[in-house]
């Protein structure tokens, strides 16, 4: 079974009902017992970093998740959730997780290429260089495009756990691995195939880089 | 670099296609869960439906519609029409919506943006606007006005005004409709488009008007618009969202592309 982390963080069950279509079950729940008889976990969610910690933290969710995070249960973070796992973001000037040294900064305020403003939210698809072989990232297409919807990224603190890059107006981190955990800044329940495809990959992961 | 979205537009009343969509196959032409599916199948980068069904009661019938559509595509889609309260967006979106539009709930309350927006996330809440270019004056500068009920009824207010006060308020988005070239077939106003989409700092998806793939290539860059609304053009197959697609990628424009 795959847990669905609920921290009041958004529409949950769309990445249920993405789940459910792949034929995997799946359990949308902030009870830490079930949560803890979850071969896999996913952490996702949307909204401000701030709300979502005071929720994780009510719930005592920060703590479990830390302690899954470190037990080598495969998870995955997306979005909201995938911004949380680090140290520290600048949204509400939140202190996070800290499952991954790094912090979560917002989009700079830049020009595209005729001198006018990006705009922010960063919405729509937009394509992710993998940077290295995954086992989450298998069978993705190079030219695979993702729904992205955020005004904030994360930015590790060691450029090795970085294995998808994106670019607006400049290249920003979209896709984290590191150890038992990998995060993606995208919507992989609302990308089509290759979100789909992705998916599917991490619920038959057992958490290693190299499998 | 942001792929620009092509977006199909859905009118539903009482739980069926009101426009006859003409697919070939044999896909049932009145189910607006089918019809998605296809366009989601055919590459459709988000999916817009517009629920005009007239009595409030009914509207069950479209959450039904909206939980069946959640299951069968993974792109992202919205629901607009008839959203008055956030209570309204509240179920669209626990059916499985990623966004709501309003329209002339917002122009008759306008909180109503910034409690969608603090209950759901900016991202959720696209501004629906329906336009008519008019003669500039000191109400309204920028040439254009807002209308309402399907564009009978003039309201007075500044079109570019309430696009930027729809920002303020916490709208993610704006869909700008031109009531002026809806149904004509005979491309975007790319005036209206241009003038909106450089003066926001929120994506616009230009509405109204598409007959031809050049008319979607000509909003996206010389209306500087993020996304562009089809409705005829795909629904009575004078041009598939494919045959769109690769003509806009011929033509330089970045669009995405299915694997």
């Amino acid at each position: 079974m795959i847990g669905i982390v609920d921290y009041r963080a958004g529409n949950l069950t769309s990445v249920a009902r993405a789940l459910s279509y792949l034929g995997e079950e799946s359990r949308v729940t902030d009870d830490p017992e079930i949560l803890a008889g979850a071969s896999h976990i996913i952490f996702p969610g949307v909204g401000a970093a701030g709300e979502a910690m005071a929720n994780l933290r009510k719930g005592k969710l920060d703590y479990w998740i830390r302690k899954w995070g470190a037990e080598g249960k495969p998870v995955l973070g997306i979005c909201l959730g995938t911004q949380v796992i680090f140290e520290y973001s600048e949204e509400n000037d939140t202190a996070c997780l800290g499952l991954v040294p790094g912090t979560v900064r917002r989009f700079p305020e830049t020009s595209d290429q005729d001198g006018r403003p990006l705009k922010i939210p960063h919405m729509g698809w937009n394509q992710v260089r993998f940077t290295r072989e995954h086992p989450v990232f298998r069978d993705i297409p190079w030219e695979a495009e993702f729904y992205f919807v955020h005004s904030y990224y994360p930015a590790p603190a060691d450029p090795a756990w970085i294995i998808g890059e994106t670019d607006y107006g400049m290249p920003f981190c979209a896709a984290v691995a590191r150890h038992n955990l990998v995060a993606v800044q995208f919507h992989p329940e609302k990308s089509g195939r290759p979100g789909l495809q992705i998916l599917a990959n991490f619920c038959r992961w057992g958490g290693h880089d190299a499998e | 670099m942001l792929s620009k979205r092509i977006i199909p537009c859905l009118d539903v009343r009482d739980g069926i296609l009101t426009k006859g969509i003409k697919f070939q196959g044999n896909v049932d032409i009145g189910d607006p869960v089918e019809a998605a599916a296809r366009y989601y199948e055919q590459g459709a980068d988000e999916i817009v439906f517009y629920d005009i069904t007239a009595s409030s009661e009914r509207r069950d019938i479209m959450i039904d519609v909206v939980r069946r559509v959640a299951e069968r595509i993974f792109i992202p889609f919205s629901v607009g029409g008839g959203i008055r309260t956030v209570e309204d967006m509240r179920q669209v979106i626990l059916a499985g919506a990623e966004k709501v539009s309003v329209n002339s709930a917002a122009v008759e309350n306008p909180q109503l943006i910034s409690d969608g927006a603090r209950a759901f996330g900016n991202q959720c809440i696209v501004l629906g606007m329906d336009v008519k270019q008019v003669e500039p004056s000191t109400q309204t500068p920028s040439g254009y006005e807002i209308v309402v009920h399907g564009g009978r009824k003039y309201t007075g207010i500044d079109a570019l005004w309430w696009a930027q006060e729809g920002e303020r308020l916490g709208a993610g988005e704006i869909c700008l409709n031109s009531i002026d070239a809806d149904g004509t077939q005979a491309g975007y106003e790319i005036t209206l488009t241009s003038l909106i989409s450089t003066q926001v700092g929120i994506p616009v998806i230009a509405s109204g008007g598409a007959g031809l793939p050049e008319h979607l290539a000509e909003v996206v860059t010389a209306g500087r618009a993020d996304a562009a609304l089809i409705a005829s053009i795909v629904h009575y197959e004078t041009h598939t969202i494919p045959e769109i697609k690769n003509y806009l990628h011929n033509k330089g424009i970045k669009i995405r592309n299915l694997w």
